[in-house]
């Protein structure tokens, strides 16, 4: 805006200043409609149906050195009972004397019931591209997609279950690393966003129910199916903290706690997010 | 449920006076664990190590009151001693170049395990806050800095705030989100002084 000097009148110029910041967020209003529109139309045809038909084939396929299915594998409504088991979940496993998460229960399960070694079992929890595909990540599809409509139910009854949802919450403020950021940081506050991403404000029952009944996900951007555990490591990395471990006690309390604060939601996923 | 009742049994009431409720452990306690609980839960990866869980006093405090309100006393002692750590340019010059600033507030890479060490560090300034119009990507964790400079005016109480405010912003306000850029060693002073000019110029698109 460099004509309102010269001939130019100072009233046309205020006007054209106006417009520009009028056109400025309505250019900002219509990216967030565009994707909104853009998620609508894929919501359709999901390709997370992809890795859920994959994961199902995997779960009664034998495999490993025992060479069983996971059909015995018990998600905690007992032996082979996947229906609803992830509305339930993390809980106290008294086997596993832990309180585990799907992802921790999966690895438990590969582990005691197929032989894998716990190495080889959770080697390779995040998939990238066709080259490198995701087990876990199909299992956790299929584990998933049989709780959808199913409402939130996670019991945190067990001392060991509420110890670990005090852990979590805990954790959601801790604040470290060269930024000072805690998840609470970009997730403690309502009606936020980074750059045009809204934030879900995950203190709130209805924030931490929208957010955690939608993942899995499979995510546009990156054309894979990601799992919860996925999401924690990858907040933290951007957080700068070290790198998250994979089914970690501190990766399975904050599920807890986030999943506690989910209860009550009809669970809605895999989904499909940007 | 049998299970789950023994459990109850064990951990709350059969023995408390010899074990305590495990249900009910202080606060403080459950802190500690967290802590204890989150170190043993990371790997070093990249350029993050395992450091960078260890809290300073301010992430500590900031931590400790995070779910309640922040006693006056302990806000300024974090202002002090945050205030305390500001190196202002031996120069005294607060601004340099607008054009870098900008180029430094949309640079989201830096300090991530992701990050190549020697690779861009950026403010990433758009990620929370407005500040040129012309950019309407932006975030809302922190205040529109819009016409910051020509607000404020274009005095050198005005740069001079907004270098320590971005060096150190637990030194104007306790427990702030903002990361404090100089003294983390994010940013070096010659890119916070151009992050100030973005803010202070009267050329910068942020006064326009």
């Amino acid at each position: 805006m460099s004509t309102s000097g010269g001939w130019f009148p100072a009233r046309i110029a205020i006007a054209v200043a106006a417009l520009a910041a009028a056109a400025a967020a309505a250019a900002q209003t219509s990216a967030v409609d565009e994707i909104a529109k853009y998620r609508a139309a894929l919501q359709d045809g999901n390709p997370a149906d992809l890795w859920e038909a994959r994961g199902e084939g995997l779960w009664k396929e034998p495999r490993g050195p025992a060479k069983v299915s996971l059909a015995k594998c018990d998600l905690g409504l007992g032996p082979g009972v996947v229906k609803g088991a992830y509305a339930e979940l993390p809980r106290y496993f008294a086997d596993a004397d832990r309180v585990m998460d799907l992802e921790a229960r999966i690895v438990w399960c590969m582990v005691k019931q197929q032989g894998y070694t716990e190495a080889d079992a959770r080697k390779n929890p995040f998939g990238a591209g066709n080259d490198k595909k995701s087990d876990l990540e199909a299992l956790v599809a299929y584990v998933t997609s049989e709780s959808r409509g199913v409402r939130m139910n996670v019991a945190n009854s067990h001392p060991k279950e509420m110890e670990a949802y005090r852990l979590g919450e805990k954790m959601f403020y801790y604040r470290g690393g060269t930024h000072d950021f805690a998840c609470a940081t970009c997730h403690g506050e309502t009606g936020k966003r980074i750059r045009l991403q809204d934030l879900p404000n995950l203190t709130t029952k209805d924030g931490a129910q929208k957010a955690y009944t939608t993942w899995p996900a499979y995510r546009v951007s990156q054309g894979e199916l990601r799992t919860m555990e996925w999401r924690l490591n990858d907040c933290f990395r951007q957080q700068r903290f070290p790198e998250l471990e994979y089914t970690s006690d501190a990766a399975i309390a904050l599920t807890m706690f986030l999943a506690v604060n989910a209860n009550g939601a009809a669970f809605d996923a895999p989904a499909i997010k940007r | 449920m049998i299970e789950r009742a023994i459990a109850w049994a064990l951990a709350c009431g059969a023995v408390p006076a010899l074990f305590g409720c495990a249900t009910a452990p202080s606060d403080a306690e459950t802190s500690a664990k967290a802590a204890q609980v989150l170190k043993a839960s990371f790997k070093a990866r990249g350029q993050a190590g395992l450091d960078r869980l260890d809290q300073d006093e301010t992430q500590k405090l900031c931590t400790e009151y995070a779910t309640k309100p922040l006693p006056k006393d302990v806000a300024e002692r974090i202002e002090k001693m945050n205030l305390a750590t500001i190196r202002w340019p031996a120069d005294g010059k607060y601004a340099g170049d607008w054009k870098s600033g900008e180029r430094i507030a949309q640079e989201g890479r830096g300090k991530q395990y992701s990050d190549d060490p020697a690779g861009p560090v950026g403010g990433n300034c758009y990620a929370c806050h407005q500040l040129a119009p012309q950019e309407v990507s932006f975030g809302t964790i922190g205040p529109s800095l819009y016409q910051f400079g020509k607000t404020r005016g274009y005095t050198e109480e005005t740069r001079k705030y907004a270098y320590g405010k971005i060096y150190n912003a637990d030194a104007y306000s306790a427990c702030s989100n903002m990361p404090r850029f100089g003294h983390k060693s994010i940013l070096t002073e010659a890119q916070i002084k151009d992050v100030v000019a973005l803010l202070t110029d009267p050329e910068s698109p942020v006064n326009k």
